[in-house]
């Protein structure tokens, strides 16, 4: 209800009463009186005040280039410096996953089996369903191959016998090669069949480095929770500053009737735009970095018959990276006005 | 309008600023606040603006007992006055209008309200063609008026002023107590601490005399 709505005007010559804003009575008595604005009016100057602040926080950013950038770059730093680690890791973890996903399984045949032993072996390990593919190699293949790879031709032919055995070598299904669970009962299995000598599965150090990659997951992690309290601090200390810097204009805004939520708006902000600059330079940093690498890693990557290459943080990571800066840098701030605004009385 | 009923106001150190102040205001008056430095005259526009809390006593601002104010309705309160100070304490990295604006905005005026009553205020203080300038662009007379269009600009029922004219020469002085007489016309409760007797006694409006942080009447 406008408690200023005034005594139905009448209705004038042409038949339109008067539209527009309903202005309080110009008398000088009552005029004294102000603070009286409709709710609508009230909701559209917040919103006005937000996004004039919101503009001046970021011209004042711009106002002193130098210094905003060293801020936002040692939060850039902050951020980027886990992000980079993680994305490394992720990385060596898809890489480390393809190797996995060619696992074989060597299974050497008893030097003394009888042929047809051998012979049973392969068909029954053949009609195995988890496998995809047998491939048998005579004791005979594989000297030869021996011989004419490693160069031990002249040692190998004083040996009496072939001291090499029989290998089938076994890949199994692309479903089981990331189940170690089920890989080695398939390996115990394989063992327990008559004829086997031995059984293995060279998976011992694709396990360490498993483990060694969710280590250092953790420590990216680590990382940058400690960074991220950096950041806080970091924002929190350039948000005090300009505080002190300029305490003469929050005395006369708290002096002519600002609240301490008035007074504040402008620092959040200004926290808010350092954390979302910060975030997207270290979006852009990683980004550009992981770029960079990816030619060399490609190359290094088709010397190895590997398609393999290196994936960046992608879109997700930017909104990632700007909203967890913009978060950082809007409860950096937060923290210091909390402390510093309500401090500064007239 | 401004009531203090047996008001002291004792610092921290000890220092004793008013004691037993008994003072009324009716609304639309005119005084002026004098007494030597030190008397307690800011301590008493402090305790107005509730700069600063009365250690005993009461004040009533339009029949409302500041005692009993909360902490987070000050700046609501202090809306509805106006100050004029003597280092008019303006803003320098803003334009004479923005300085101005200035308590429309923490109030939540929308702009278009903002530019017309400013403009009227400026108006008022006759420095409409300034208004884009920045403060420290003008003279020190200037300056002041700006202040005190800033002021008034939320049409305050209270204004106050800490030595207006302080460092003003006696032609300017008069003319900004001229300003002072003519809000004081339109209703406006004013009350004016200086030291300058010569321009108290020019103007012939009620004299309220601190000493040493005890009321006397009239001049000394």
């Amino acid at each position: 209800m406008n408690r200023f709505k005034r005594s139905r005007s009448p209705v004038n010559s042409a038949g339109k009463t008067r539209v527009g804003k309903e202005l309080p009575p110009k008398d000088s008595s009552a005029g004294a009186v102000q603070g009286r604005i409709g709710f609508g009016a009230i909701i559209d100057s917040w919103f006005l005040s937000h996004r004039s602040n919101a503009r001046e926080s970021f011209a004042r950013l711009w106002a002193e280039p130098l210094q905003s950038l060293m801020t936002v770059l040692v939060i850039a730093i902050a951020i980027a410096l886990p992000t980079a680690l993680w994305v490394a890791i992720s990385n060596l973890q898809q890489l480390s996953g393809s190797w996995q996903n060619s696992a074989r399984i060597s299974v050497f045949i008893d030097r003394g089996a009888a042929p047809k032993v051998v012979q049973g072996l392969i068909d029954t390990v053949q009609s195995l369903p988890q496998l995809e593919a047998v491939k048998y190699i005579s004791p005979e293949t594989a000297l030869e191959e021996f011989q004419a790879a490693a160069g031990f031709g002249d040692v190998l032919a004083l040996l009496d016998d072939n001291p090499l055995p029989g290998v089938l070598l076994v890949s199994p299904e692309s479903v089981l090669s990331n189940d170690i669970k089920r890989l080695s009962t398939l390996v115990d299995d394989l063992s327990e069949l008559p004829g086997v000598a031995e059984v293995q599965l060279d998976m011992q150090w694709l396990q360490r480095m498993q483990q060694i990659l969710e280590m250092g997951e953790r420590v990216s992690v680590l990382l940058g929770f400690t960074l991220s309290l950096g950041v806080l601090l970091v924002v929190g200390n350039t948000i005090r500053l300009a505080i002190e810097n300029r305490r003469d204009e929050i005395l006369v805004v708290k002096l002519v009737g600002g609240t301490n939520a008035f007074v504040r708006r402008p620092f959040l902000y200004t926290g808010l735009w350092y954390g979302l600059s910060g975030g997207l330079m270290a979006w852009l940093g990683v980004t550009l970095g992981s770029l960079w690498l990816d030619s060399a890693v490609t190359g290094l990557a088709a010397l190895y018959q590997s398609s393999f290459s290196l994936a960046g943080t992608g879109w997700r990571g930017l909104l990632i990276l700007t909203g967890l800066g913009g978060l950082l840098g809007l409860l950096g701030a937060a923290l210091a006005v909390g402390r510093h605004i309500a401090r500064i009385e007239p | 309008m401004i009531e203090f009923d047996g008001v002291s106001k004792r610092y921290e150190e000890g220092f004793e600023a008013l004691s037993g102040i008994n003072l009324a205001m009716a609304a639309g008056e005119m005084a002026f606040l004098t007494g030597h430095s030190g008397a307690g005259k800011s301590t008493l526009l402090k305790l107005i603006m509730l700069m600063e809390r009365p250690s005993r006593g009461q004040l009533l601002i339009n029949g409302k007992n500041l005692n009993r104010l909360h902490r987070s309705q000050i700046p609501y309160y202090r809306r509805r006055i106006g100050v004029v100070f003597q280092h008019h304490q303006l803003l320098f990295d803003r334009s004479v209008f923005d300085n101005v604006a200035l308590p429309l905005q923490v109030s939540g005026y929308q702009s278009q309200e903002i530019g017309r009553r400013v403009r009227a205020s400026l108006d008022k203080v006759g420095l409409l063609d300034k208004e884009k300038l920045n403060p420290l662009q003008l003279s020190g007379g200037e300056q002041q008026r700006v202040g005190i269009a800033r002021a008034v600009v939320h049409k305050p029922r209270i204004l106050l002023a800490d030595e207006p004219t302080g460092n003003l020469d006696p032609e300017l002085s008069s003319e900004i107590m001229r300003l002072f007489r003519d809000f004081r016309d339109v209703g406006v409760t004013v009350l004016i601490a200086t030291h300058d007797i010569d321009l108290v006694e020019r103007m012939g409006e009620r004299v309220v005399n601190l000493n040493h942080g005890q009321l006397t009447a009239g001049l000394e």
